[in-house]
């Protein structure tokens, strides 16, 4: 593969993406934790700009940056009453916990790259660069005048049974 | 850039997701590492339905799009519940979250 500059950005956006989730993972204060997650998400939309998805790009900065990550961040405001945990707390059993989080990680990582391996009908998959039509007008299309219209509205009554849920959970409790 | 460069990123994606909810204490936490798994698979589906299926399918896309918007009900409801949990127990790590427990 020629090292040109569309695939050097590809590697600058793969290498934010991993590395803003490996802090997101290891970064002990949850708010740090929480805007790393931010740089994640936005190299994952850029990774969805590559794969000429330009509609799904721009929903995942809308929603999730936009939405989920505020979400979060209201989350650990409204929470904050250890925001860090004390270090003496730190026992051998959360290090054994560490130990055995991380090898069960490793040994799922080592299968899922075996698999991407050696699966025959993955190998040669490349990116020609041809350009492709704006997705926006066939999704429209697809959602609302096409196979998907029965799933978009079974998504719209979960996105009002969610609302309705969230509501009814975190409200304060009335007693009479 | 080949179909394996975005299996491998959403491979080391999901692989830290699972870390995350296996080793953090703070249920917020876990919930990131939720959404770096739910990530992933998106990531894949777009993978798949560029490289895989004809170009002209984007229905690979569109299952990204409906995951995505699964993703915001559940974080919706995940906050719910925890916001619910902290009032009850003033904490909100899953270990001391232990009424049902005999």
């Amino acid at each position: 593969m020629e090292f040109t500059l569309k695939t050097f950005i590809f590697y600058g956006f793969a290498l934010m993406t991993v590395s803003s989730a490996l802090l997101v993972v290891t970064v002990r204060n949850i708010v740090h934790a929480a805007f790393s997650l931010m740089v994640t998400l936005f190299g994952i939309a850029g990774l969805y700009v590559f794969l000429q998805a330009d509609f799904l790009a721009a929903t995942q900065v809308i929603v999730y940056v936009g939405g989920i990550l505020v979400l979060i961040l209201f989350g650990v405001m409204m929470t904050s009453g250890r925001l860090e945990m004390p270090s003496q707390v730190k026992s051998h059993i959360e290090r054994g916990q560490l130990l055995l989080g991380g090898a069960v990680a490793l040994a799922l990582f080592m299968l899922l790259l075996t698999v991407i391996a050696n699966t025959p009908a993955w190998k040669n998959r490349i990116d020609d660069g041809t350009a492709l039509p704006p997705t926006t007008e066939r999704i429209g299309e697809l959602i609302l005048n096409g196979p998907f219209l029965l799933p978009f509205e079974v998504v719209s009554v979960l996105l009002l049974v969610a609302l309705i849920g969230a509501a009814l959970i975190s409200r304060k409790e009335v007693r009479d | 850039m080949t179909l394996q460069h975005y299996l491998v990123i959403s491979a080391i994606l999901f692989t830290l997701g699972i870390f995350a909810v296996l080793t953090r204490r703070n249920a917020i936490s876990i919930l990131m590492g939720i959404e770096l798994i739910l990530n992933s698979c998106n990531l894949n589906f777009a993978a798949f339905s560029r490289f895989v299926t004809p170009p002209a399918d984007i229905s690979g896309q569109i299952i990204a799009i409906f995951g995505i918007v699964l993703a915001a009900a559940e974080a919706a409801v995940f906050l719910a519940i925890i916001l619910a949990i902290y009032r009850e127990f003033g904490s909100i790590r899953p270990n001391e979250v232990d009424t049902l427990k005999g």
